[in-house]
């Protein structure tokens, strides 16, 4: 690999793409103007530049096969308000203004002149520790700093790979999950392997006064952060930041990198993209790769690398497998692929049918007579919302949540909703059937699935009337026949 | 207060090295000595601290206005950049217009340990010591050593989080057990030693090295919590030095009871 690159120097590129094997074979012998340095700290430096920073998800310009170079990084420390979701909002510590902080970019041989910069509206003095440094505190014994001052070291990397940064400052926990993390890359020498797409994601786990999804401005919660029960666990700082109009796209045909890293400050990783295989990963960032991975672990301060290759166009979720995180705490990103079917490899529904283990005997609908007065059957309006509210929390509530206000960009609102309200049998239908694809609830377009619901007529009836007549809806009152009329409609 | 300062500087020719004039202890309240086992310090032993009287409120932008204008060596253009480095009083106008940033009665920041000291002698108090100031703020509305109180530990914490309180007025927080204002929630205060505590900003060395603080703690049942709200005053006293300025830096001052013989 690095003869090839050495030898890249000398020769046209086409020359080169046919003939690399061969060449390399004859004139590594008289390749002798360039050293190999067994000791990355040897190789020498050329000239000055200053690093290209960027926010997630991007990250900069691939450093290709440009020598090892002073580097000029300019970080600056901002304490700021943000969203956390709709209506939540947090106090955010960030390196450079987003969570996570900037991707840096070097090379193994680059010497980083590091600028830490506190604001001055800052309250807090903070530091960093990069786990791409060789050197007592990753940096952070030299780079302690009040606001408004600016502290400065150098450092030179020496081992290629994907590395996590974060503040050191006590108290190092509430630092760091506060949003005092991001990664740094140090690729080999010649670059990594050229890939279509990149992009940078870094889980975070947040601990806040108010249960999740609870408005206002919420503060740090220490108790939880100690017990570590996240209210949120997300990517890149917030819940939705790779939704939606937000998430990362590709297309069809394209190789696409992530870096991944897990800022914490409490919880590990199970990192894995929903309908993809990573055809690679480097494990923990490092050398190690590992070929065809369904869900690589991130470790907390940790970080990897993962490759795919994306085949078939579609929206992959991306999810930490924790799964409940994903669902009820924000852990969901997304990547959308464009371009053409190839339907050998994903065919799509092809065939819809009735299942009947026993056979045809048995019909598959449990919802007849029998099975309805087996139970209580609900008599008065109370009666209705109790059992309604117990079915919506045992059938609803994961994705619609508890109080209706359902997952920003992923799953639509039940409270206040226009298209809930706008029609009780299509309402019907969709917990009959499923539903599958866009909807506009309340002016914001969702695209995603609900399975049918096997649940009885009166359960339907009932979770229909605890909806309609909670959260500010139309206060309409659904009966079991009306459900069994929009079932034999079908 | 301010005509009453006025009244005071008349008298004032010559410096104020030393002198004994300017005691405005209408706006001062008596805090009642004691001992206590400071969260994070220089050891973790007892400290004793005597009576002493402290500022109810922190120096105001107005107050710092009347001092400058009565010490112009104080002055923005005028002072030494030994005492100050250049973010001295930056925002100001200029010597001796606030700008219509400032609201008067809101605490000053941006001045130097220097400048602060100097400040008090002025009147013939001086700066708080690290002690002294975190006995006083341990304590709540109700209490006089609150810090065992998880609500009154996250609360602390919840300021230190939120931005941009140096903007606000003096008094705009609560009234403590002595009767003091404003120690937590609007701006960090200068203290007399604030670098006798030495943190090398690489804050676990600190703690490996420091088992007394561990120690200690444990002794006083300390919760995190409570660690979290001092490591944090210790971490802002173990960034600065005596010439930096701060937006979020202000100060009040104290001044010894006299021992009646």
């Amino acid at each position: 690999m690095k003869l090839n690159q050495r030898l890249s120097k000398m020769k046209a590129l086409m020359l080169l793409i046919a003939l690399t094997p061969l060449i390399a074979l004859f004139s590594c012998v008289d390749n002798n103007e360039k050293k190999d340095y067994q000791n990355t700290a040897d190789i020498p430096v050329s000239r000055e530049m200053v690093a290209e920073l960027t926010a997630p998800p991007h990250v900069p310009t691939p450093v290709g096969r440009r020598k090892a170079k002073k580097l000029i990084v300019n970080m600056e420390i901002l304490e700021e308000v943000g969203e956390m979701t709709d209506g939540v909002k947090y106090t955010f510590w960030t390196f450079g203004g987003s969570v996570p902080g900037s991707f840096i970019r070097t090379r193994v041989g680059d010497e980083v002149e590091f600028h830490l910069k506190n604001h001055p509206d800052n309250k807090l003095p903070h530091n960093i520790d990069l786990h791409a440094v060789t050197g007592p505190g990753g940096g952070a014994t030299s780079s302690f700093v009040a606001p408004g001052k600016e502290a400065q070291f150098s450092f030179k990397v020496l081992n290629p790979g994907l590395y996590v940064y974060h503040c050191a400052t006590a108290p190092v926990g509430m630092h760091i999950a506060n949003g005092m993390y991001g990664l740094i890359l140090v690729e080999p020498e010649g670059g990594l392997p050229k890939v279509d797409k990149e992009y940078y994601i870094m889980q975070g786990d947040f601990y806040t006064k108010g249960e999740t999804g609870e408005r206002g401005l919420q503060p740090f919660d220490m108790k939880k952060a100690v017990a570590e029960d996240a209210d949120y666990v997300v990517f890149n700082g917030k819940v939705g930041s790779l939704t939606g109009d937000n998430a990362i796209t590709a297309k069809v045909g394209e190789t696409v990198r992530l870096f991944v890293g897990n800022g914490g400050p409490n919880l590990v990783s199970s990192f894995h993209v929903i309908g993809e295989i990573f055809d690679k990963v480097n494990v923990e960032g490092g050398d190690l790769v590992n070929t065809n991975v369904q869900t690589t672990l991130i470790p907390v301060g940790g970080a990897a690398m993962v490759e795919f290759r994306v085949d078939v166009p579609g929206t992959f979720i991306i999810v930490d497998h924790a799964i409940f995180r994903a669902f009820n705490k924000g852990a969901l990103g997304m990547l959308k692929v464009e371009g053409e079917e190839d339907l050998k490899i994903y065919s799509g529904m092809q065939e819809e049918g009735i299942y009947q283990p026993e056979g045809g005997g048995i019909q598959d609908m449990p919802a007849v007579e029998g099975a309805d007065q087996a139970v209580a059957s609900a008599k008065t309006l109370e009666e209705k919302m109790e059992y309604g509210k117990a079915t919506y929390m045992q059938t609803c509530f994961a994705c619609h949540q508890a109080e209706g206000q359902g997952i920003a960009n992923a799953f639509p609102p039940l409270s206040k909703s226009d298209y809930l309200n706008a029609n009780v049998n299509r309402a019907i239908d969709i917990i009959l059937n499923g539903k599958t694809g866009e909807v506009v609830v309340n002016g914001v377009t969702y695209n995603s699935v609900m399975t049918r619901q096997d649940l009885t007529d009166e359960e339907i009836a009932n979770v229909l009337t605890y909806v309609y007549n909670s959260w500010d809806n139309s206060k309409k009152e659904v009966t079991p026949a009306m459900v069994r009329s929009r079932r034999s409609a079908h | 207060m301010v005509s009453f300062f006025r009244l005071i500087l008349v008298f004032l020719v010559i410096g104020c090295s030393n002198n004994i004039l300017g005691q405005s202890e209408n706006e001062m309240v008596l805090v009642t000595g004691g001992s206590f086992i400071p969260l994070y310090g220089t050891d973790s032993a007892t400290v004793v601290v005597r009576d002493f009287k402290m500022d109810i409120y922190p120096v105001t932008n107005n107050d710092y206005l009347e001092f400058v204008k009565k010490y112009p060596k104080w002055k923005k253009s005028k002072i030494i950049r030994l005492f100050s480095e250049e973010s001295y009083l930056v925002k100001w106008e200029d010597d001796v217009t606030l700008g219509i940033n400032f609201l008067p009665i809101s605490p000053v920041t941006n001045v130097s340990w220097f400048s602060a000291k100097s400040y008090c002698e002025c009147q013939g108090k001086r700066l708080p010591t690290v002690d002294e100031w975190e006995y006083a703020a341990m304590a709540d509305e109700k209490l006089p050593d609150a810090r065992i109180l998880p609500e009154y530990n996250q609360k602390i914490l919840t300021w230190y989080e939120a931005p941009k309180t140096f903007e606000n007025p003096i008094g705009s927080t609560f009234k403590n057990y002595w009767g003091i204002y404003d120690l937590h929630g609007l701006v960090w205060e200068w203290t007399l030693d604030f670098n006798s505590v030495l943190i090398s900003g690489e804050s676990r060395k600190d703690v490996d090295k420091d088992t007394n603080l561990f120690c200690g703690s444990a002794a006083v049942g300390a919760s995190d919590l409570m660690n979290y709200a001092a490591f944090m005053r210790y971490a802002l006293r173990g960034s600065i030095k005596a010439n930096y300025t701060g937006r979020n830096l202000g100060f009040r001052c104290v001044k010894d009871v006299e021992v009646l013989e």
